[in-house]
């Protein structure tokens, strides 16, 4: 039962992480195992109340409903069903949906034979989407401060809790985060332009491989960092990305409760210039 | 299995260096090496160089650090030539573009001094994407590296130049300077009732963290398979091996789908390059064909109308007859 039509002799029994591999089968494409079956349930059980918020809520606009997290006032306790308590059992089924696929994805590898990078990265996005429901939360006192979940909800969210500190930009950890995105965009698309230029060359020529990819960034940027290097630093990159993102939101509030620009005053205060009534900052920013 | 998931190359074998492939003109213009170097043979390729400067290169390095320096000098000046004040505000000093009406050129204290730094680094920026366009015909492969990086030029074009030309005054472009350029970001989401609500805006960051999602995907693939060879992804495409195979079936066993080792550099490249393309357009329709993103989100439904009441009091008048209005006149 396969479509692939080297895919049968890969389609081994055993070999996942608990006693016996339960649900050790295939539907269709899919592998569905224990972690295949938790997934499913915790995807139902949340899809089924976001469904149900929806319902009992105002609208039924895809941009508009909004399923918001309890006030502030219920601290950590367990919220009444429609006072926010949708939203925690949406979130406890997310982290369980989320942790499901990934052990899923650990079953997968094992069959297969692979290491564990895939969800070892994608633990890393649910490490950012704990800290933002979960952990940041908790460091607060309220589950109150989790983000709605909603298309425009979310973003309204983002945007304003980024003004409570007056203005994210300068949340350096943020920066850095805002880095490893841009960076990583970069350095795929030049990672897909170059793999798709070798083996696409124009009309008359021969497909080229590594010698040529190297030859390319040696003579444009300098370095090539090779095909195994390069793998390491986009997978790194990424990984970061989220990394960071979970550390640039989980100082602020818990750590920082000032404007971020006002974090920069340790430096413009050091004792070595502070003492030299410096020109210049003043009249410009 | 933990013994093949070394991050590191604990092994490098250091045989004879690569010699540049010969390309026309490749001597008279080889730089730089090739050195090699033990430290970056830790996680990838230890060698660096030989490199190509060539025409557009120099060009492009000529009129980068140009305009580079003219940045410089002009924060130095700004801490009146105080070499410490210098260092210390690196991150806040700001070169603005020129105020009020007019694209003419001005004065160079006036903005003038940020008109020639922008023409010089949008020719270095050209000149880089001929010397990426050259190099890659040099080689006889594909263009698809350039044409990614005018991705990025569109975007920067749209930002510093084609906007501001619509919108007829160089006030609108950001300033060069650190912080001073996020300061903008940040200041013409509000002035445009917040970028959060333009479409363009929400498909560039889509496409953005879609492009960290698949480096994530791809990268822990090809690092999950290269006990198999996984690495030697063109050699993989012409001729598939086992590790094509398996990190294929890892996908289709997890979500239904896979691509294959040729197409998964297409989504990668697509999804890079709609960033720029998108982040651009968004740019561009900004108070040029939408004042207020805001107002146009309620306007198509993409968020419910102002709350009535004390909040409208609380703002200028003429903005909350525009709310008014729009809530009358919605869809």
């Amino acid at each position: 039962m396969s479509t692939l039509s080297y895919e049968r002799k890969y389609r081994v029994a055993g070999g996942g992480l608990l006693p016996g591999t339960p649900f050790d089968f295939w539907i269709g494409p899919f592998y569905v195992g224990f972690f295949g079956v938790t997934t499913l349930i915790f995807s139902i059980v949340g899809i089924g109340f976001i469904l149900y918020a929806a319902a009992i809520g105002p609208t039924w606009n895809p941009w508009q409903i909004t399923i918001s997290p309890p006030p502030l006032s219920v601290g950590l306790g367990i919220a009444p069903l429609h006072e926010g308590g949708i939203w925690q059992i949406v979130t406890v089924c997310a982290l369980g949906a989320f942790t499901s696929w990934a052990l899923r994805q650990v079953e997968i590898a094992r069959k297969l034979g692979m290491g564990y990078h895939i969800p070892f990265a994608f633990a890393a996005a649910i490490l950012a989407y704990a800290t933002l429901t979960v952990i940041r939360p908790m460091l607060l006192g309220g589950w109150g401060h989790g983000f709605p979940y909603g298309i425009f909800a979310h973003l309204d969210w983002v945007s304003n809790v980024g003004y409570q500190y007056l203005h994210f930009h300068y949340n350096p950890a943020h920066m850095i985060a805002v880095t490893l995105f841009f960076t990583t965009t970069l350095v795929l698309a030049m990672h897909g332009g170059v793999i798709q230029a070798v083996v696409n060359p124009p009309l008359g020529e021969h497909v080229k491989y590594g010698e040529h990819e190297n030859q390319y960034f040696r003579d444009t940027i300098f370095y090539s960092i090779g095909p195994i290097g390069l793998h390491r630093l986009g997978w790194f990159l990424a990984i970061n990305a989220g990394v960071w993102s979970a550390i640039c939101i989980l100082i602020s509030g818990p750590f920082w409760v000032e404007g971020w620009p006002y974090w920069y005053d340790w430096y413009l205060q050091l004792p070595f210039w502070d003492e030299l009534d410096l020109p210049g900052l003043s009249r410009v920013m | 299995m933990a013994r093949f998931h070394s991050l590191y190359s604990s092994i490098q074998i250091h045989g004879p260096k690569d010699e540049a492939i010969p390309v026309p003109g490749r001597d008279r213009f080889g730089i730089l090496g090739p050195y090699i170097s033990t430290w970056l043979g830790k996680i990838g390729d230890p060698q660096i160089g030989r490199s190509y400067l060539g025409w557009w290169g120099i060009a492009s390095l000529a009129t980068g650090t140009a305009s580079f320096m003219i940045m410089g000098f002009n924060f130095w000046a700004m801490a009146d030539w105080n070499t410490v004040a210098f260092i210390r505000g690196m991150a806040w000093h700001k070169l603005a573009p020129p105020t009020g009406p007019g694209l003419h050129l001005r004065a160079l204290p006036d903005g003038g001094w940020w008109q020639i730094a922008g023409l010089l680094l949008t020719i270095s920026i050209l000149c880089w994407w001929a010397r990426l366009y050259t190099r890659a015909r040099a080689l006889g492969i594909g263009t698809h590296i350039p044409w990614a990086f005018a991705s990025a030029i569109w975007l920067f074009l749209c930002i510093g130049l084609f906007r501001p030309l619509i919108m007829g005054t160089w006030e609108e472009a950001p300033p060069f300077g650190i912080i001073p350029h996020l300061n903008w970001t940040a200041t013409i989401s509000v002035l445009y009732g917040n970028f959060y609500y333009n479409p363009f805006h929400c498909l560039s960051i889509v496409f953005l963290y879609g492009s960290v999602l698949l480096w994530a995907m791809h990268g822990g693939t090809i690092l999950a398979t290269s006990r198999f060879g996984g690495e030697r992804e063109a050699e993989d495409i012409v001729d598939r091996g086992t590790a094509v195979e398996r990190g294929s079936l890892f996908w289709r066993w997890t979500m239904g789908f896979n691509a294959n080792f040729e197409s998964i550099h297409r989504w990668i490249y697509w999804f890079a390059l709609l960033v720029g393309v998108t982040g651009g357009l968004g740019v561009l329709l900004t108070g040029t064909v939408v004042d207020n993103w805001y107002l146009w989100g309620v306007k198509w439904g993409l968020a419910p109308p102002y709350p009535a009441g004390p909040f409208l009091d609380a703002i200028p008048e003429d903005i909350a007859r525009a709310i008014a209005e729009r809530q009358i006149d919605g869809p």
